[in-house]
């Protein structure tokens, strides 16, 4: 018993003798709601860290990838491409409260606009610019009946779980959004 | 007045966040080492936002003042 209960000294060096670099100044986010007000934080959040000197990889799945996608008709099956008349783009996405099909898109893009906050294209441009790399989840990709040309050229990966995990563990911060 | 000298000057008043930020990390590096921006803003969160990124990035907050709405602080090109 008292054999099992205490970490070998093997167990309690791991973190240390695994050989993982210490987390680097990194930022990985999962981009997965699709809602103009959550897409606009992530992209704030993403542009204050690149801004900040950090490394910032933000990687989009499910609805998120409207974030990132061109706008055009997509899918080969029947709910593929009933599913593409419900996909937007990054100019068509409302918030997740008071939409009201589109009119509050329409009173929140007025306010940011009379507030001088840049827009959502322009936020992800600018994101671009300072450096933050975008990653489209594969498996989402192929769910939702979308190819690698269907989303945006600036998509440098599309790339599955592991390959998430692997930047997010180098990671100082990991944020969900 | 103090006695630092100011190599750039910047603008940032009604500009609210990241855009106060995002313009002085892209503002740094037009600057050498050394050398001193000054900028004006009116966003209140830059008083909190701009010492914070100059302590991230490891540049010199040189002074940070508001007054009647404006705020205008000047940082220092460490590296």
């Amino acid at each position: 018993m008292a054999v099992l209960t205490t970490p070998s000294p093997q167990t309690a060096q791991q973190p240390a003798a695994a050989g993982e670099p210490a987390a680097a100044n990194k930022l990985t986010m999962i981009v997965l709601s699709g809602d103009m007000d959550k897409v606009f934080a992530a992209f704030t959040i993403a542009t204050g860290a690149a801004a900040s000197g950090m490394d910032v990889t933000m990687f989009f799945t499910f609805w998120g990838l409207q974030a990132i996608r061109k706008p055009r008709r997509t899918g080969r099956s029947l709910f593929g491409r009933m599913l593409s008349l419900f996909l937007k783009d990054i100019n068509g996405i409302g918030p997740s409260k008071l939409n009201l099909g589109g009119l509050g898109r329409w009173m929140f893009k007025q306010m940011m606009r009379a507030h001088r906050v840049p827009t959502l294209p322009e936020l992800r441009q600018m994101a671009v610019d300072l450096g933050v790399k975008f990653q489209a989840c594969q498996t989402s990709l192929e769910v939702m009946e979308l190819r690698r040309e269907d989303l945006i050229d600036e998509v440098q990966d599309v790339v599955g779980v592991a390959a998430m995990l692997e930047l997010a563990r180098q990671s100082k911060a990991t944020l969900f959004i | 007045m103090d006695a630092v000298q100011v190599n750039k000057t910047l603008d940032l008043k009604g500009l609210l966040c990241p855009i106060p930020v995002v313009k002085m990390a892209q503002a740094i590096k037009t600057v050498a080492v050394g050398e001193v921006i000054e900028a004006t803003a009116t966003d209140p969160g830059v008083m909190a936002d701009i010492p914070a990124w100059c302590r991230t990035t490891g540049q010199e907050l040189v002074r940070i003042t508001r007054e009647n709405g404006v705020i205008s602080f000047a940082v220092r090109r460490v590296k």
